[in-house]
């Protein structure tokens, strides 16, 4: 009961600053939105150029969508997280009761609300403007949603462990991390497309297999259960890691003194 | 009850460069108030660290409260606070949302009635509703001593409690300060550099050099010892360790 008092405080302490500056309201459909509408005009174009896409129109525009849920999820959590760092107000938050996993369950908690605002509004867009939705992919999309929202928090917590350990210097690794994992990760194209080597290291990612899942649905019309098992059993690896990252971090921050030193 | 609300037996912390606190031992009086003494790098601010918990000591054992704070800090943590100017608040919140937040973190009961008084007390309320970004410095050591009152704490660990303030603001916050300490009967624990507010606050003082502890006993005491008029040149003859003892 205390613990989920401590986590809704720190996700008012989320939405108070979300709410403070519109730029932040914006910022969060922002991006998603400018995603949509590219891929929504390359999608039309190709309609009538790609025998692939005109089998299943939305394809591009539910990747799109679905790669952002996986990119907010993470941006959620780590911008969160360098919010107390630009603050300096690490030390305070973890003088009081609030323990290390409470903060991690808030940004969590933070990072799905932001994405379903950013995604949510994009998705809805997309109606209107493209004859597109998203929620025609039926049930199956709140797997593909829970299991990109969850490997992005891991890659969050990952990213936000090492800017503990190694300072707002390591801020890129935000950006870097993520677009590393893109090419691999069989959004636009499938996996096969990719040199044998490096099909091996997708088949590592839980992202591979939700994107490929998802054009078994849209192309096949069928429901890949075994690429749904294999993605949520590799989300329940990267979770944990990225929880263990995280907490190893904080335990070395609190040996080198860096709670209190911490800052822009 | 306990015998003793802090006690620290032969903590050290070692960083690869540096002893920052090496083997202090002491033990500080449910309901008083101590002082930490010491120039620039003799341990203080890493002492009141890891008495919060937020620095793992190399070596040694801190309890507060009766409380083992390497192994059960949490059990005790909201029965503490801190104020300190090497840490700060979102600055884009208010002040209002700041406190708030905290009194959740805190779990307080009655937050916003806390939170009002506080603001009477320390005269912040005119800027309750500005982002705390926007406060000066004083204003901010002001905001930051009413976020470490909110839980009316047991235990009060205060890193230069006035710095940054006006000689009457100082003087009104060190009024609040010792009023607190009677009312509720807190132990604070303080780092000071304002020796004129260590005598008139403090019924103890621990003098520090170099991470080591060298000296310690209340202000008149240790005036007598050193055969000086003010704590302040008593702070030099241990900073410069060129006692000149009165006996």
């Amino acid at each position: 009961m205390n613990a989920m008092r401590r986590i809704g405080a720190m996700v008012l302490r989320y939405t108070y600053l979300v709410r403070r500056s519109w730029p932040r309201i914006l910022e969060l459909v922002y991006w998603p939105t400018v995603q949509l509408i590219l891929w929504g005009f390359i999608t039309q174009f190709f309609l009538t150029n790609s025998s692939w896409l005109a089998q299943a129109s939305g394809v591009l525009l539910a990747a799109v969508m679905l790669w952002d849920v996986m990119f907010r999820g993470h941006l959620g959590v780590s911008l969160a997280f360098f919010e107390e760092m630009y603050s300096r107000n690490l030390g305070h938050l973890f003088a009081s009761p609030l323990r290390a996993g409470e903060l991690v369950a808030s940004l969590l908690v933070i990072s799905t609300i932001r994405t379903l605002i950013g995604v949510g509004g994009a998705a809805l867009l997309a109606i209107p403007m493209f004859g597109y939705s998203i929620f025609g992919l039926g049930v199956p999309l709140i797997a593909f949603f829970a299991n990109l929202l969850v490997m992005g928090w891991a890659i969050g917590l990952v990213v936000s462990g090492l800017v503990l350990r190694y300072g707002l210097g390591a801020e890129s690794l935000a950006w870097v991390a993520i677009f590393a994992i893109a090419p691999i990760s069989g959004i636009y194209y499938p996996v096969s497309v990719l040199p044998e080597w490096l099909q091996v290291v997708a088949w590592l990612l839980p992202s591979s297999h939700v994107f490929e899942g998802m054009r078994a649905v849209m192309f096949e019309h069928t429901v890949r259960m075994d690429l749904m098992l294999q993605a949520i059993g590799l989300n329940a690896a990267f979770l944990l890691a990225g929880c263990g990252v995280f907490l190893r971090a904080f335990r070395s921050a609190r040996e080198r003194g860096l709670l209190m030193r911490v800052g822009e | 009850m306990n015998r003793t609300a802090i006690e620290v037996l032969e903590v050290s912390k070692r960083y690869p460069e540096v002893l920052a606190v090496d083997s202090v031992t002491f033990e500080v009086a449910p309901g008083s108030i101590c002082a930490l003494l010491g120039g620039n790098g003799a341990g203080k601010t890493t002492l009141l660290s890891m008495l919060l918990g937020l620095l793992l000591p190399t070596a040694g054992r801190i309890r507060v409260l009766g409380t083992d704070m390497l192994r059960h800090r949490y059990r005790v943590l909201a029965r503490m606070n801190f104020s300190s100017p090497y840490v700060d608040l979102p600055q884009r919140l208010t002040v209002r949302e700041n406190l708030t937040v905290y009194a959740r973190l805190y779990g307080l009961p009655a937050a916003s009635r806390r939170l009002d008084s506080l603001a009477e007390h320390l005269d912040i309320t005119p800027f309750l509703g500005r982002p705390y970004g926007t406060l000066s410095a004083g204003q901010r050591t002001r905001v930051a001593l009413a976020k470490s009152l909110l839980n009316e704490p047991e235990v009060l660990l205060l890193d230069e409690p006035t710095a940054s303030l006006d000689p009457d603001t100082a003087e009104t916050i060190r009024e609040y300060l010792r009023e607190y300490q009677r009312s509720s009967g807190a132990t604070l624990l303080m780092a000071s550099h304002n020796m004129l507010e260590v005598e008139r606050l403090c019924d103890d003082v621990i003098m520090l050099r170099q991470g080591r502890l060298v000296d310690r006993a209340p202000p008149a005491e240790l005036l007598a010892r050193y055969g000086r008029e003010t704590l302040e040149e008593v702070f030099i003859d241990v900073a410069r360790d060129t006692r000149v003892t009165a006996s």
